[in-house]
């Protein structure tokens, strides 16, 4: 279902350990949501200096007041710090449920929901879905600090194992979620992971599922979307569709959640040479498009930094 | 009583004066989730190019005070499948087409103008002048007269007669006066003011750069007095030709003061990243201000600002007399 742009009113706002939870009344976002999909949120008041909308995991949609969206974050960026400062009552301009969201087996599955930090609070939402299909859930959580795992308690009530990493050991084990993975992904028997943490984890994981022979589907959590409708081409990656072409794809409106093998991990924050349009890139015989005949010189020879205009 | 919002461009008629600017809204799809793409003036295309493009590596935007530092390195589909599937569905949604166009040799433009003649519903041909020139070590077409003229002749002389050719100028150049005066003069029907200036932006964490080509255009409200001041000099150089004003637009008011710079259009940009419904909303308050004037039609505050303009004195007599005084020890004239 299409995205919305609603004002929506602040109704709780809770120091959760390190985070920020702020629960707002949106009943158009919390009928449309699927667990995986997120907001964007305009900051700073109509006259704000600051442009670029906050994007959001939601954590949950609860039927009270209608309709109220849940979502988690670290208020450490002067955007985050005003929405963070913002009381009960306050209204807030919304647009969502945006995105592609997790994809849930049609059948009953092992699954292994591996989070970092708040990045893991689309993941819950999840695990209820997940439940009324009948799957299993298994929680591997991990953060740098105890008071920066996210959910560790509804994890531990709600799936049916929780295993926490800490970076300095403060709760769980000491280390990352990567050094547990190999081991849960065997003791749960896991037939599918998915996956919503930085994209180091990401990479880890799709590589392990691919070892494994089981799907991933890991939520991008792209610090770099402007808008989150897919106006400002600004959170793209390189990913294979399914005709074996890389592209470079929106994190907003493609994602964010993707196929683990299908998203190109050591290749973000590049343009892979063979994808789609990149400089000096020909069409394969009888491929996808025109050959690249009329460019001479050819767009490699041209300072990159110039093409702002687009 | 409701304002007359009809703006004429060349042989077209628009229902209002607000569009939605090039690179801001895509073709169109992910707008019209938010407002009725049939409603608005007209949608300016992410600028086209002839090959399908990668763009630049990601991070490609980065926020500043007012404004976004970006450059996307026109990522897009190509001509072929801007015919194939954007253009038929923008058209599909009763939206007006105007097309912007990018390339890097004055060819390459052509070749565009052509493809564009050729595929019915084009409303109007916006000529991205912005792009690096191959043939001049990658200086951009727009901060160079004769560059500018000659892409703007050759798509003039290559699209079909009765489709609009406008040329979207760069607020980087000593004199725009002059740049838009080639332009005009190789037979530019009109004239979009002003594309993303050059900024940069820094990261104190990295010490790099924030973003991957280092240079982004910067948009948005910060560049707002910059575009306004080019509204209106090249409003007071051919108060004819008609001029897409477009830099900042976040309200209603703001879109009044470059009609009554001089634009006969505005164009929503930047700030549809911010609100994706800007353009519609933008429209009702324009509408909004113009009543609370007592205007019935909008192209009544076209170029308002420069009735008894004799009073504003000229920005470089006022440079030279101030640089002359300064000289002389004298106080300011």
């Amino acid at each position: 279902m299409s995205p919305v742009q609603v004002r929506g009113t602040v109704l709780t706002v809770r120091r959760v350990d390190a985070y920020v939870a702020m629960t707002v009344v949106a009943p158009a976002i919390a009928t449309r949501f699927r667990p995986g999909q997120f907001i964007a949120i305009a900051v700073g008041g109509p006259q704000s200096g600051m442009l670029s909308r906050r994007t959001f995991s939601v954590h949950d949609v609860r039927p009270d007041h209608g309709g109220t969206v849940e979502f988690v974050f670290l208020p450490r960026e002067p955007g985050a710090e005003w929405l963070a400062d913002c009381r009960s009552r306050d209204v807030l301009d919304i647009v969502g449920p945006l995105g592609r969201p997790f994809p849930v087996p049609r059948d009953p599955a092992s699954c292994l929901l591996v989070g970092v930090g708040a990045a893991a609070a689309p993941l819950f939402a999840l695990a209820g879905r997940l439940a009324d299909r009948g799957c299993q859930a298994d929680f591997l959580l991990g953060a740098e600090s105890a008071d920066r795992v996210f959910g560790a308690l509804t994890a531990r009530r709600t799936g049916r194992s929780a295993m926490i990493t800490t970076a300095d050991g403060s709760l769980g084990a000491r280390g990352s979620v990567i050094d547990l993975l190999p081991t849960v992904v065997q003791q749960a028997r896991t037939d599918v992971i998915y996956a919503a943490a930085p994209l180091g984890v990401l990479r880890a994981a799709s590589a392990l599922a691919g070892r494994y022979a089981i799907p991933v589907q890991a939520l991008v959590d792209a610090p770099a979307m402007a808008c989150g409708t897919g106006l400002c081409m600004g959170c793209v990656l390189p990913a294979v569709g399914t005709d074996g072409i890389t592209r470079m794809v929106r994190a907003c409106v493609d994602g964010p959640v993707f196929r683990g093998d299908r998203v190109r991990w050591d290749d973000v924050g590049t343009i892979p040479f063979d994808a789609l349009g990149a400089p000096g890139w020909k069409s394969r015989a009888g491929g996808v498009g025109p050959a690249a005949t009329s460019l001479t010189p050819g767009p490699r020879d041209i300072p990159e930094g110039r093409q702002h205009a687009g | 009583m409701p304002v007359d919002l009809r703006t004429r461009l060349g042989q077209l008629e628009l229902p209002s004066p607000v569009l939605a600017a090039s690179g801001c809204a895509g073709a169109g799809r992910e707008l019209a989730q938010f407002t009725d793409v049939a409603r608005i003036g007209a949608l300016i295309t992410k600028s086209v190019t002839l090959e399908p493009r990668a763009g630049n590596p990601a991070p490609r935007l980065t926020e500043t005070p007012s404004g976004m530092l970006s450059s996307p390195g026109l990522q897009g589909p190509g001509i072929d499948g801007f015919l194939q599937r954007d253009l038929p569905w923008l058209l599909s949604r009763g939206a007006r087409a105007v097309v912007s166009v990018a390339g890097h040799t004055v060819r390459e433009y052509a070749e565009l103008a052509v493809r564009l003649s050729d595929a019915a519903g084009v409303s109007a041909i916006e000529v991205n002048l912005g792009c690096p020139d191959a043939a001049a070590a990658g200086r951009p077409f727009a901060l160079d007269a004769t560059a500018a003229g000659q892409v703007v002749a050759q798509v003039r002389g290559s699209a079909r007669y009765d489709i609009p050719v406008f040329a979207k100028l760069s607020p980087e150049v000593t004199d725009i006066v002059s740049v838009a005066r080639a332009c005009v003069s190789s037979g530019a029907d009109g004239l979009s003011l002003v594309n993303a200036v050059p900024g940069m932006a820094i990261d104190p964490v990295s010490f790099r750069p924030v973003l991957s080509g280092a240079f982004g255009g910067l948009s948005g409200p910060a560049i707002r007095p910059l575009a306004i001041r080019c509204v209106w000099q090249v409003r007071e150089a051919f108060p004819d030709v008609p001029v897409i004003g477009t830099g900042g637009v976040r309200t209603g008011r703001d879109a009044l003061e470059f009609l009554l710079a001089g634009a006969a259009m505005v164009a929503i940009g930047t700030v549809l990243f911010h609100d994706p419904s800007a353009c519609s909303r933008i429209q009702r308050e324009l509408e909004e201000e113009l009543v609370a004037r007592g205007i019935d039609r909008v192209s009544e505050v076209v170029g308002r600002a420069h009735d008894g303009a004799g009073v504003v004195a000229d920005r470089h007599s006022w440079v030279l007399a101030r640089a002359w005084a300064v000289a002389s020890g004298g106080k300011y004239p």
